[in-house]
């Protein structure tokens, strides 16, 4: 599936770890190889944002990324994929922006049920670690995103289905 | 084990077919119940509520335990397992993400520096 990655040499891997932090909240943790502002500025250019938001092992391709990073901006994100019969879209707006080192936003798609999320860029030695905090109305949002079996970050039903075939060719790509 | 596996599923869909059953599960998410809580939220025999928990539970699906005259249900070991195997998806997807991450900044990093040498000169 993805021949490219495995040609690769296996770059230096940091761990990124995800758990359930409570009934509400999940959260993921990685450290960067790189300043904080560097990796704010990845995060939050459209043109440098498309180039990592969809990793190739998904199977998924980015039609496009509208960021107005600003408090009270907008954000929306159009993918395709082989298996959907019609685009999906992801959007919501920036409630806070400290540039390098604290981004909120809301992921609007789902209606009501959608997550709060918030990412700290942390410096440390050249190195940032991000913190990427997920925020859930209620517990039974975050059940509902789970049982739904979408990992695609909460984002919307649209993916129940595509979920499968990305855990599959996830596998067989040596994703992670 | 294929065999093993199959009637697993067959097992899941089975005692995932059911309205009332998928009801119950939604309700078990909220928190732990006793079959008489059940029978009455769902309008139904404690006979019929049992039979349900009956199948939900042989399907790994809820666990039971009886205190004194009253059986609580909660979510079973099956669920809990769907949950960490989700968050261990997401996971891989960060990580996969992140792993672009790292590339596009190392290229950026790169960069500056090239750009760092050529201002200085």
């Amino acid at each position: 599936m993805d021949a490219r990655r495995e040609s690769e040499p296996t770059p230096m891997k940091t761990q990124t770890a995800a758990e359930r932090k409570s009934e509400r909240e999940l959260v993921v943790t990685r450290t960067i190889n790189g300043p904080a502002r560097i990796v704010f500025e990845a995060w939050t250019r459209p043109e440098l944002f498309k180039q990592w938001w969809v990793p190739k092992s998904m199977g998924m391709s980015m039609l496009s990324c509208e960021m107005d990073v600003r408090v009270g901006g907008r954000y929306r994100l159009v993918f395709s994929h082989p298996a959907a019969p019609q685009p999906m879209e992801f959007f919501g707006r920036y409630l806070e922006v400290t540039p390098h080192s604290r981004l909120v936003w809301t992921n609007e798609e789902g209606g009501d049920s959608g997550q709060v999320t918030t990412v700290t860029f942390e410096e440390k030695g050249g190195k940032t670690l991000l913190v990427m905090h997920d925020l859930y109305p209620s517990k039974e949002a975050l059940d509902d995103a789970i049982a739904s079996g979408s990992t695609a970050g909460g984002m919307g039903e649209q993916f129940e289905q595509l979920d499968e075939l990305i855990v599959t060719l996830g596998a067989s790509a040596g994703l992670g | 084990m294929v065999q093993y596996v199959r009637a697993g599923f067959d097992v899941s869909f089975a005692a995932l077919s059911d309205v009332t059953r998928r009801g119950v599960l939604e309700r078990l998410g909220r928190g732990d119940a006793s079959i008489t809580d059940l029978a009455e939220k769902f309008r139904m025999t404690l006979t019929g509520m049992k039979k349900h928990v009956g199948v939900l539970e042989q399907a790994g699906l809820v666990s039971t335990d009886k205190v004194g005259r009253v059986r609580t249900c909660k979510l079973g070991p099956r669920r809990l397992e769907e949950e960490a195997a989700w968050i261990e998806r997401y996971r891989q997807l960060w990580d996969a993400r992140f792993d672009e991450l790292d590339k596009v900044v190392e290229e950026l990093k790169q960069k500056e520096k090239v750009d760092g040498r050529k201002k200085r000169k």
